[in-house]
């Protein structure tokens, strides 16, 4: 007689072992991984919040390390990051640039201001993105998003959603270069 | 329950009215979903070309809704993109594979035909063949039981 009973229990595991697998990945669905990471991020230039005669590019970022925060005034969960970012604006290992993304909100930018006042300004900078052409071009699907960009300008991080204190350690501290000693800190 | 034909049923300007009503309201739909993308192209060929990519490509926000019935102001953004890309000559293929480029293949709807997806694509041919071959099988077996029947119904 063959051990034929084995067949259902095989199928049984090997059910098993798929569901394990997705159950484990179901934290990541609808998480869309950037494509461009690890590339040189697309070439952007944005006119400056409080003076859209001036404006910043990456260009210009050529050189430095910066986090580029895409958020607004109307995104909740941008709210909820808020204190993560100014605490890491605090300990100033990375300047961090903020992307006011209008996206239809027709006061926008006056918003924006007010936020910064009455919660605390996180970014060195803050340009708008009026008409979201930017947002497509890095790959922004919804706020917030930020990325970690290098000195050679390749996104070298995304972070899809909220920086909470514990990614904003694993994720972008770990990957800059280490902080001059007489920095203190953590 | 009676069957027998009343003189006295629904007047027929009930339903008249029930049927206008229900046309009516599928109209106001169909004029909902087209109220999602007001803004369309001038050039009766590239609106075609338009309307086909934005039914094949996903709202980044609102992932089970195509772009076109997406009112998510980022699937607004993406669709403006679009129109301008097809207005400055590009076709369809290079405004995928720019969205692609920028969202992942995720954006799509129908994945690609590439060796990466090849086991996608093959699985639905590997399941038929497995089909194939258990009925074979299994009709086989019952076949032999037949041959081997010597038609004796009566207890042994």
């Amino acid at each position: 007689m063959k051990p034929r009973f084995l067949i259902p229990l095989g199928v049984f595991f090997g059910l098993v072992v798929v569901l394990a697998v997705g159950i484990n990945h179901s934290r990541d669905v609808g998480v869309l991984k950037s494509p461009l990471v690890g590339h040189e991020i697309p070439d952007w230039e944005l006119p400056v919040l409080t003076d859209p005669s001036k404006t910043l590019g990456s260009r210009e970022l050529k050189g430095q390390w910066y986090v580029l925060n895409y958020w607004g005034a109307w995104c909740y969960a941008c709210r909820v990051e808020h204190p993560t970012l100014l605490a890491a604006q605090r300990e100033a290992r990375v300047q961090i640039i903020g992307v006011d993304w209008v996206a239809d909100n027709p006061d926008e930018n006056a918003a924006a201001l007010d936020l910064l006042a009455r919660m605390g300004n996180p970014y060195r900078q803050v340009v708008v993105d009026r008409d979201g052409r930017t947002a497509i071009d890095l790959g922004v699907a919804a706020a917030p998003e930020s990325f970690l960009v290098n000195p050679q300008g390749v996104i070298v991080y995304k972070e899809p959603g909220i920086i909470t204190p514990e990614s904003w350690q694993r994720e972008f501290l770990s990957r800059l270069p280490p902080a001059p000693a007489h920095a203190g800190g953590s | 329950m009676r069957y027998a034909p009343r003189r006295s049923g629904t007047p027929r300007w009930v339903l008249a009215a029930f049927i206008a009503a229900l046309l009516g309201l599928s109209g106001a739909r169909v004029a909902l979903a087209g109220a999602v993308d007001p803004e369309g192209m001038a050039d009766p060929v590239l609106q075609a070309r338009y309307e086909v990519l934005i039914h094949e490509l996903r709202c980044v926000q609102c992932e089970n809704n195509s772009l076109a019935d997406s009112d998510a102001s980022v699937a607004a953004d993406v669709r403006r993109q679009i129109r301008s890309m097809l207005q400055a000559g590009q076709s369809n293929e290079q405004i995928k594979a720019y969205l692609v480029s920028r969202y992942s293949e995720f954006i799509l709807f129908k994945p690609e035909t590439s060796w990466r997806n090849a086991w996608l694509w093959s699985l639905p041919g590997v399941l038929l063949v497995i089909g194939v071959l258990v009925a074979v099988r299994v009709i086989r077996q019952r076949a032999t039981l037949i041959d081997n029947d010597d038609g004796d119904l009566s207890p042994p």
